[in-house]
């Protein structure tokens, strides 16, 4: 049953690191986790990758395969020619700290910059009433298992370490939507300070995030481009302005 | 090179819900808490957990109530449970399962507008509250941000986020510290670079999960390998009841690669049915006694429960997990197996497929991406799998402390007691942020009146040299092979189904693969070395592996997640019993202890008739303890 498979890892560390080529058995119905397993079993014990749960829950495993940003637990390896190397790198967009495993410590920076949620101060514990159509809005963007792909993938900050500063990435704009669309959450100003802070603006809406979502959130389309269309109604909207105008003169 | 230290009030070892829950609440006590992670924050195996969180709150049929759902769990623990830990979950689940609301938790919904349950194996109403089939996810993000909410108010007042709770992701503990008999931190590395780090604390939390990683199919990802419970023993405490190992019914059996994957419950409470390899729906076959008031014994009756639960039995795929897999065990022994060796499970037949995606939508995912499978039109295999051990860290039920180590507290799955025999499906989440909760609240209890404890020098050197140790070592054996064998030995010998002379067997293995563990020899540095981590991990299974082996040895009966060949009936003697772990520097030890007597408000929960078939006449004449 076995065949020989030709996998290309990349090894080494922030100083130094090259490609590899091993070859590997591999079985019928075997993802591409499975044989980096097997070869850190046989030839490279030493060979760092991270994982978890094996099952695409977790969001672990998160590397480049053949250069785009992929779960290696849900990565069949028949989903490649029998005669194709398979390459295996680190994710691009963050340091490597040593062979497949990359430090993606900005991704934990960034998620303690979005503001937490705020329950109604007056809704005693139990009390929550809502609907399930409108939980489903919010459901959809708490599916995400922080693999950080849509972050590895997005040009925004792969290709300029500098944006990294003041772009927060897909990932956390489905967190701020997330609590925007919260039926109960009652802080206010999100998307404004999604634009603000966290660099809504800087997405020039490729799609690429939710091209490699492995759990099929439409983050474009349902997070990003829905925020941005709001802030600028908020930003630019006369009647609100003018609203807002007589808000002030009423409230003084 | 100096070494790393920290010094914090309360450290929490293991990042799942438990832990996580419990630093909550002792920083809400106004302590300074350290959460040690194996993994990456937000990664820990509670993301597996599916199906949902057992609490009575009456949302879907109001006659439940704690009192229902404290029989049920003791029912499906066949007695052996902690009276006064399953009452004390049964009583604070709903609290808890509110509260993650409050935390911005978004479970699912009845019409009404509240949170929606679901039917479950051992359950008497509908009542886990869910998530479509990814509920565990929701609690640990929902905890996760919660630490972040508390980072973030520390922020305002201290003007540093991480003032008073801090992650250290990718950071394993090697050793619980102890001076003058109590605690007084703990000693590990951190993976990605291997360096040394030590922790300052008078109280220590374990919330390490599960062991599952000692056997071979299993449910569990790497990082349940028992350690906890092997850093529990080493630091002087106790694991009570380690031959209870719960066996997932449904695991995925084909493509090898994902055999034991979890196939949630919801899917049988969704409406899954299971056939054999000859199409008959086998699980009527095999309703033992006591449940036989309590389950169809016919599929008509089976079917209609589905619409009207109040004048039909529950189907018997409903069983509590311990009774199915070993339903499916005899199937598969008995030659009605499938093609891969499991039997099937379809819920394509019942449920229309737009409903199967949205209930169930990780479940179509993972058989569609990594088995080819489209369950909303054929049936899926499956087979048993290791995926909880009931056996833990012997704690105070109202305090998680741990019996005989001051200072130190256990919670989740590697607690003991609370789940007797055998778990239910859903309680597993609840228990831990009912008793994750408790711990946090125990050890700042605990805190306020300990004094400072400072750790010596003299067991820093030990635990450093321990570390080293591998390293040194020439060309001696291979982690990697050692673990292999180690789960063959315990899935052949100690699995499902167990006989003396097999167990016997196994312990003559275990302790053989525990000899030459002694001499594992590490290739390349320390630098994020899997290899390295393993020889840790490995010394903690055969820990947990020898514990399981010789309580499994000793309890000559079968009950719950324990089934012995040669002792296949249940013996109220044995009831009474738990059985002891502890290690003595060399060996693990057992010994028998008598279980608290059941007080009569609670023994009068029940009808006498039921006990009877659980209880000595001796006890059901005393009727409880007053």
């Amino acid at each position: 049953m076995a065949r020989k498979l030709n996998l290309r890892i990349w090894r080494g560390d922030a100083t130094d690191g090259g490609l590899k080529d091993v070859q590997v058995d591999v079985n019928e119905g075997e993802v591409v986790l499975d044989v980096i397993h097997r070869v850190q079993a046989t030839q490279m014990g030493d060979l760092a990758v991270r994982w978890n749960c094996k099952a695409g829950k977790c969001g672990s495993c998160s590397m480049e395969i053949n250069g785009k940003p992929r779960l290696a637990c849900m990565t069949q390896v028949a989903s490649f020619d029998e005669n194709e190397t398979i390459t295996v790198t680190p994710l691009r967009a963050f340091p490597v700290i040593k062979d497949l495993v990359a430090d993606v410590s900005f991704n934990y920076k960034k998620a303690m910059e979005v503001p937490a949620y705020e329950h109604p101060k007056e809704l005693a514990p139990g009390e929550a009433r809502m609907e399930q159509i409108d939980v489903e809005r919010s459901q959809e963007f708490r599916k995400c298992i922080e693999c950080f792909l849509c972050q590895d993938v997005c040009h925004v900050i792969r290709d300029h370490e500098e944006n990294k500063k003041s772009f927060a990435g897909p990932r956390f704009f489905i967190r701020i939507a997330e609590l925007d669309m919260h039926p109960l959450d009652t802080l206010k100003n999100r998307k404004r300070k999604a634009q603000e802070e966290h660099g809504l603006g800087m997405c020039n809406i490729t799609k690429c995030c939710t091209e490699v979502c492995p759990e099929h959130i439409k983050i474009t389309d349902n997070a990003i481009i829905p925020m941005k269309e709001r802030v600028v109604d908020i930003k630019y909207d006369p009647a609100r302005m003018f609203a807002g105008i007589l808000k002030r003169e009423k409230r003084n | 090179m100096t070494l790393e230290r920290h010094k914090y009030d309360v450290l929490v070892i293991g990042a799942g819900g438990a832990g996580l829950r419990a630093a909550v609440e002792a920083r809400e006590a106004g302590l300074s808490v350290a959460i040690i992670c194996k993994s990456l924050f937000g990664k820990a195996h509670t993301v597996m957990a599916e199906g949902g969180a057992a609490a009575s709150m009456g949302n879907v049929n109001d006659n439940d109530s704690w009192m229902v759902h404290f029989r049920d769990t003791m029912r499906g623990g066949k007695f052996l449970n902690h009276y006064r830990m399953a009452e004390l979950h049964a009583k604070e689940a709903p609290d808890r399962i509110w509260e993650l609301e409050t935390w911005g938790a978004l479970f699912d919904r009845t019409k009404e507008g509240k949170i929606s349950q679901r039917n479950f194996g051992g359950h008497e109403y509908p009542r886990l509250a869910h998530v479509g089939d990814r509920t565990g996810l929701e609690i640990i993000r929902t905890m996760q941000q919660k630490i972040v909410a508390l980072q973030q108010a520390d922020g305002r007042e201290f003007g540093d986020m991480e003032a008073k709770i801090k992650v250290f992701a990718e950071c394993t503990i090697t050793e619980i510290l102890k001076e003058n008999g109590k605690i007084a931190g703990a000693y590990g590395y951190w993976r990605e670079s291997g360096e040394e780090v030590l922790f300052e604390a008078p109280a220590v939390i374990i919330a390490t999960g599960g062991v599952g990683k000692t056997f071979k199919i299993t449910s569990n990802s790497w990082e349940g390998t028992g350690d906890g419970h092997a850093l529990a023993l080493k630091a002087g405490a106790n694991l009570v009841d380690m031959e209870f190992l719960q066996f997932h019914p449904t695991g995925m059996v084909w493509p090898p690669s994902v055999r034991g994957i979890l196939v949630t419950e919801s899917v049988r409470g969704e409406g899954g049915i299971l056939t054999n390899s000859e199409g008959e729906r086998f699980m009527f076959k095999y309703i033992p006694d006591v449940f036989k008031d309590k389950y169809a014994d016919n599929e008509a009756e089976a079917d209609r429960w589905y619409e009207d639960q109040d004048n039909n039995r529950r189907p018997p795929e409903l069983l509590p997990r311990d009774e199915v897999a070993r339903a499916i065990n005899s199937e598969v022994k008995a030659g009605r197996g499938t093609e891969h060796g499991g039997v099937f499970l379809d819920v394509s037949k019942r449920i229309p497929a737009e409903v199967i995606k949205k209930r169930l939508p990780s479940m179509w995912h993972q058989f569609y991406e990594l088995a080819g499978v489209d369950i909303t039109k054929e049936a899926m295999e499956v087979g048993p799998t290791c995926h909880y051990v009931m056996g833990g860290v012997e704690v105070e039920a109202d305090t998680a402390a741990a019996v005989g180590v001051p200072g130190l507290y256990a919670a989740g799955e590697v607690a003991g007691g609370m789940h007797g025999s055998n778990r239910l499906g859903g309680n597993s989440l609840t228990d831990l942020l009912v008793f994750g909760r408790r711990a946090g609240a125990g050890a700042a209890e605990y805190v306020k009146s300990a004094g400072a404890n400072p750790v010596s020098d003299a067991h820093i050197k030990a635990a450093a040299a321990r570390i080293e140790a591998p390293f040194s070592r020439q060309g001696g054996e291979n982690s990697y092979s050692l673990h292999a064998e180690l789960q063959e030995v315990t899935h052949n010998l100690v699995g499902i189904i167990r006989t003396r002379t097999e167990i016997e067997e196994a312990i003559a293995k275990i302790a053989d693969i525990r000899a030459r563990s002694k001499n594992v020899a590490v290739a390349g540095g320390r630098k994020f070395n899997p290899g390295f981590h393993l020889a840790f991990d490995l010394d903690n299974m055969l820990l947990v592996a020898e514990s399981t082996a010789k309580s499994a040895l000793l309890r000559e009966e079968s009950r719950g997640g324990h089934t012995r060949d040669d002792f296949p009936g249940m013996n109220p003697d044995w009831r009474q019993i738990n059985q002891i772990a502890s290690f003595d520097g060399e060996k693990v030890n057992i010994k028998s202890q008598t279980l608290p007597v059941i007080p009569k408000e609670l023994f009068d929960l029940f009808d006498v008739h039921e006990l009877e078939k659980y209880m000595t006449p001796a006890e059901i004449a005393k009727g409880g303890s007053n």
